[in-house]
């Protein structure tokens, strides 16, 4: 036991010596964050849109005009039918169609309401999402001004519709997605890399010399980083929280508990890359290639893998990452308990008792 | 004389190539035993046999009195070992090394602090002690490196080419080194390219493709093969070597 805290204090220092690379641990998440959750939810400025106005009258009129001068919107073209929305849509530059009924006058001086359909191209979540706020203030706007000036309170319903992306999910994904992203760059590739570094210096044959157990060397190597991990989850919450306002639904201490099972399978992960490698440019290659890759392509945070071929789709299950979103998301967004996530935590688990066991199978023949 | 490394017929194969074949030695207490052989002869695989990192084929060998197969721990316990790379942290200053190193050997507080402080003043170091190891010169990396492979008080250590890329000055002082060592009752066991070094050592042992083809002091060798410098008994042994790297 004395051993093994001897052999902590030392990866402590390696770890906490070099500068560089806890800049980049550290810093790395908080950028990420910050560019994800301001550059990317810019405001949108001349969307160009696609008018059908079924009323063609002085109200449906007024309000174009309206959405014309703010500096959201540019009409790009008034088409006569419904079905030409679709065609717009596809041709990929019209964001936003709006569709006014006839009668749309007639309503709002009768009945005092009318409505206004909005359809937004979804497959964008946060632009679709975006413009259809805009467009429902500038219709509150509206009506305002027309209560203030006939002194009749009138209401306009805008009926909004958000096409091929009807959850608009993504909005707040990439939360869940940067965790899984992290924690998989920290777990596996520093420790893949800190293990060779010893290969490579000559250290690791001194070690295996020594009376100090092989299993524990490994042991010693990943719980550094187990601890950094742990220290990054917690700075991406603090972030997501007090600075991009998205609140934590569901319980704290699951959602590290849930964290530290993914980092113990990143770490596995990082142990086996270590194992069957043996200089560090390969083992930060295919920790780079073969781990950040697959998370980003199939974690489902950048790509639907609703959308994705299916074989793709069979293949994204073996990704960790993915069932590791899939928690987050449902304990973060949707404030699910243990009984809602069961199913994706067994599978976690399973797949990071099949890694150990691979790891350790693998270590041992390299050592025979 | 007591044989603190005995083997008998040690081999080691993997599939169909004999790496070591049938190496039969005896390395007596407080010797110097130097372990030659051309790139691929086998050295590194006997070494490791003999360290308890690679189990061996067939074959019987006991060091410091354990047996290969069933006792590597106790093995391990006893044994020092230093290889070419001069293995220390160099991000870890002089004295956390000494610490790190003793510790994992299980050396208690006390023993490190005493032991290391004797280090230390013997090598000279005590301007540098908190230093990081990175910034010290190579010739005080390697005796520093030394000196940590024999601070649990090993009976044997094995030195795999202690010397390469250092210059001859400093070379010899870590001769020296080895030589005090030797003499408080150390056995060192130790491969090397250098044939001037070969001439330090009591005894030496010459490997060709896995066979020990000439095992004795280096006078009795030279007068054997009829020359007059190791340089000439290793290439006559070597030239007829069909395995390179």
């Amino acid at each position: 036991m004395k051993q093994f805290i001897t052999f902590l204090k030392k990866e402590f220092a390696h770890v906490l010596r070099d500068r560089k690379t806890l800049l980049i641990l550290f810093g790395m998440p908080i950028a990420q964050i910050l560019i994800f959750g301001f550059a990317l939810t810019n405001e949108v400025k001349n969307a160009k849109i696609v008018v059908v106005d079924y009323a063609n009258d002085v109200s449906s009129q007024k309000l174009l005009r309206k959405l014309e001068a703010s500096q959201y919107f540019e009409i790009e073209k008034t088409v006569l039918s419904a079905p030409e929305i679709e065609n717009a849509f596809q041709a990929g530059v019209v964001k936003l169609a709006l569709v006014i009924p006839s009668n749309f006058d007639a309503n709002l001086a009768h009945d005092n309401h009318a409505q206004i359909q909005v359809i937004a191209d979804a497959s964008d979540p946060n632009t679709a999402n975006t413009l259809t706020n805009y467009v429902s203030s500038i219709i509150v706007d509206y009506q305002q001004e027309l209560t203030r000036s006939s002194g009749i309170s009138y209401r306009i319903l805008p009926e909004t519709r958000m096409l091929y992306n009807p959850q608009l999910k993504g909005v707040y994904n990439f939360v869940p997605g940067v965790m899984a992203l992290v924690l998989m760059l920290v777990c596996v590739m520093m420790t893949a890399v800190s293990i060779v570094r010893e290969k490579e210096l000559g250290t690791m044959e001194i070690l295996l010399v020594s009376p100090f157990k092989p299993l524990m060397v490994v042991l010693s190597k990943a719980i550094p980083y187990l601890l950094l991990s742990l220290i990054n989850v917690a700075i991406i919450l603090l972030l997501s929280v007090f600075v991009l306002d998205l609140p934590i639904h569901g319980s704290l201490l699951l959602l590290f508990a849930e964290s530290t099972l993914f980092i113990i399978t990143c770490l596995t992960v990082g142990i086996f890359i270590s194992v069957r490698t043996a200089s560090q440019q390969v083992a930060m290659l295919i920790s780079l290639m073969g781990m950040m890759l697959p998370t980003i392509l199939f974690s489902g945070f950048m790509f639907p893998i609703e959308n994705m071929p299916v074989a793709l789709q069979i293949i994204s299950n073996i990704v960790p990452a993915k069932w590791f979103y899939i928690i987050v998301k449902s304990i973060m967004i949707k404030g699910l308990g243990f009984a809602g996530i069961w199913k994706e935590t067994l599978i976690l688990a399973g797949i990071t008792v099949f890694l150990l066991i691979v790891s350790l199978k693998t270590f041992k023949i390299r050592l025979a | 004389m007591e044989a603190v490394i005995k083997t008998e017929k040690l081999t080691k194969r993997f599939g169909d190539f004999i790496a070591a074949n049938e190496i039969t030695l005896e390395v007596y207490k407080g010797e110097i035993f130097g372990f030659l052989g051309a790139n691929g002869a086998g050295k590194t695989t006997a070494m490791r046999m003999l360290c308890g990192l690679s189990k061996p084929s067939s074959g019987n060998a006991s060091i410091a009195g354990f047996d290969v197969y069933k006792e590597t721990e106790k093995i391990k316990k006893n044994i020092g070992y230093m290889s070419q790379k001069f293995s220390l942290y160099d991000d870890l200053t002089v004295v956390e090394n000494i610490y790190f190193f003793g510790g994992i050997y299980g050396l208690s507080d006390d023993q490190l602090k005493r032991k290391s402080g004797e280090l230390i003043k013997r090598l000279g170091l005590e301007q540098e002690s908190s230093k990081l190891v990175g910034s010290l010169p190579l010739g005080w990396k390697q005796k520093l490196s030394f000196s940590v492979a024999v601070l649990h008080d090993p009976r044997i250590v094995f030195l795999d080419e202690p010397t390469g890329g250092v210059d001859p000055l400093t070379r010899r002082q870590f001769w020296n080194l080895i030589y005090e060592a030797a003499e408080r009752g150390l056995t060192i066991f130790v491969t090397t390219h250098y044939m001037d070094e070969a001439e330090y050592c009591n005894r030496i042992s010459i490997m060709v493709d896995g066979k020990v083809e000439a095992l004795d002091s280096p006078t009795n060798l030279k007068s054997t093969f009829g020359v007059t410098s190791m340089d000439e008994v290793f290439y006559q042994l070597a030239r007829g070597a069909k395995r390179g790297d």
